[in-house]
């Protein structure tokens, strides 16, 4: 369980990030952390790992307080995947790539070499093992910094954009994918401005604006509000909009996606 | 971690400092440091230094005045200990005054030399530094290379945080191990910082090209600049302080 209480989060440079946090986010949950830029997104993730500590407050890991720690403790449970992977990329071959977080944690050659397999599989990214991380398509790279956090197994899973540069098809794997992750029992938190995706995930919503958590729901109550969504320069998804201009939705089954949107016109349709 | 980098963000702001023709504030520059080389006697170092703090004052950068010479500090102390010794072996092995006080003076002469950098630096813009440097006959590439240099700092500074942040996030402990190990710590920051700043310099060209940089042969600039009265009696002033104290320094004998 992650809990962040009263948290307050100023940098150096005097920028107000975060104001008065409170948040739990329960093992198991799926949550997305949206919002409009500079809202304090990517500060509050920071937090979970103890990159950044709190100015005042403060957040429990699984009752470890972040100021008690050191970060690559805190990272071995707490897996954050950077926006963008040329930030992080740097070693010579794709599997060397991998095994550095493995290594760093003290895992055992064997069974580094036994993860690096699997990933590679579940990633798609086999074919090119032994060639250079800098060779690769920006989605590969993306992919690739997503494998080299996964392969360490975290209890929490915390993505920041991670639909961005991704390709449709990509992205649909990505969806199975993090459902899957989560399905095992996995702590999911991803940032994201993609609410289309959101739509598809139905996670948990937080929606921050200045520094502050101003909505925190579920998805088919979030998406729809227009007006929330747009006090932090997001909108709902097309498909939502047009349902609540045509009073579609149904109690207990908000249209966020077109398989909703589906079912509620083929009741409509066949049940009228 | 990387505050020093502070030390090259400009921040704009506006006295009569800012507004002064840059060439006006490099002449500054170099009457300044001319004093302070001939001059080398604790008292006449102590003057040069106080003069410099009005000027601090007019233009109101005492936080990042105090953070330049905060960082200075330990050279100038380096400075004045490598001066004591210097004069103790060579003195028979005895400390006078005389080596006392020159050992200060040295120091406080790198103390007045960062002052004085301090105050031209802090309230020149990169902008009307290339311009400056333009009008002193420098090539215009190499005035936009030196000012995108210092105009990018703040950009690679966030970006060797963040790289930082991401490889901490992947269990990297930079303070860990022994000399050797923790200089290898530095590997996984360094090559994508360095492969970011390759890749950022040729989108930058490619994006002033596409804007038609070098499409002209004479290229002229927004802002000119033109030296004012008020620039022309500061011009005066320095050059009148210059005179004097090298007449003083030869004729009078003062050090």
């Amino acid at each position: 369980m992650i809990e962040v209480r009263n948290v307050y989060f100023t940098y150096p440079g005097g920028v107000e990030a975060l104001r008065n946090i409170n948040l739990t986010i329960d093992r198991g949950e799926f949550t997305a952390i949206m919002g409009e830029n500079g809202a304090g997104k990517t500060t509050l993730i920071k937090m979970f790992n103890g990159l950044l500590k709190p100015s005042r407050g403060c957040v429990l890991v699984d009752g470890i307080d972040t100021r008690e720690a050191s970060v690559a403790e805190l990272s071995r449970k707490v897996g954050i995947v950077f926006q963008n992977p040329e930030h992080q990329l740097f070693a010579e071959t794709i599997e060397e790539e991998i095994a550095f977080a493995l290594r760093n944690f003290g895992f055992p050659e064997d069974e580094v070499a036994r993860r690096i397999d699997s990933i590679l599989k579940f990633t798609g990214l086999e074919r090119y093992r032994g060639s250079s991380p800098f060779m690769l398509s920006g989605g590969e790279k993306k992919r690739l910094a997503l494998a080299s956090i996964l392969v360490f197994d975290p209890d929490y899973l915390v993505l920041d954009e991670p639909t961005i540069g991704q390709d449709p098809e990509q992205k649909d794997k990505l969806l199975q994918f993090l459902v899957e992750v989560n399905r095992r029992g996995k702590t999911v938190i991803m940032v994201t401005h993609d609410v289309e995706f959101v739509a598809e995930c139905k996670p948990r919503v937080i929606l921050m604006r200045k520094g502050e958590i101003i909505a925190d729901g579920s998805a088919d109550k979030i998406l729809v509000d227009e007006n929330l969504m747009k006090s932090t320069s997001l909108l709902p998804p097309q498909i939502s909009a047009f349902a609540s201009k045509l009073n579609l939705h149904r109690p207990g089954c908000t249209i966020l996606n077109v398989d909703d949107a589906f079912r509620i016109l083929v009741d409509l349709y066949i049940g009228g | 971690m990387l505050s020093f980098l502070e030390v090259f963000r400009f921040r704009r702001r506006d006295s009569p400092l800012h507004r002064l023709d840059p060439r006006v504030k490099a002449l500054y520059l170099l009457v300044m440091s001319v004093i302070s080389i001939v001059y080398y006697s604790l008292a006449a170092m102590f003057t040069i230094f106080i003069s410099t703090i009005p000027l601090i004052a007019v233009a109101k950068v005492y936080k990042e005045w105090i953070r330049s010479l905060r960082g200075a500090l330990f050279l100038a102390s380096m400075i004045i200990f490598v001066n004591m010794l210097a004069g103790y072996l060579s003195g028979g092995f005895s400390l006078t005054m005389d080596v006392v006080s020159y050992a200060f003076s040295m120091g406080l002469r790198f103390l007045t030399f960062t002052s004085v950098f301090s105050i031209f630096f802090l309230t020149t813009t990169p902008e009307d530094l290339s311009l400056a440097l333009e009008k002193l006959g420098v090539p215009y590439d190499y005035c936009f290379a030196f000012t995108s240099a210092i105009r990018f700092v703040p950009d690679l500074a966030l970006e060797i945080q963040t790289v930082i942040d991401a490889q901490r996030s992947r269990g990297l402990e930079l303070e860990k191990g022994n000399i050797i190990r923790r200089i290898r710590n530095y590997i996984p920051i360094l090559i994508p910082v360095f492969i970011r700043s390759f890749t950022r310099s040729i989108e930058l060209a490619e994006a002033m090209e596409a804007r038609g940089y070098g499409a002209s042969e004479r290229r002229t600039s927004i802002y000119e600049l033109y030296m004012k009265h008020s620039d022309y009696a500061i011009v005066a002033i320095l050059l009148c302080v210059l005179a004097l104290s090298i007449l003083l320094r030869i004729y009078a004998n003062w050090y």
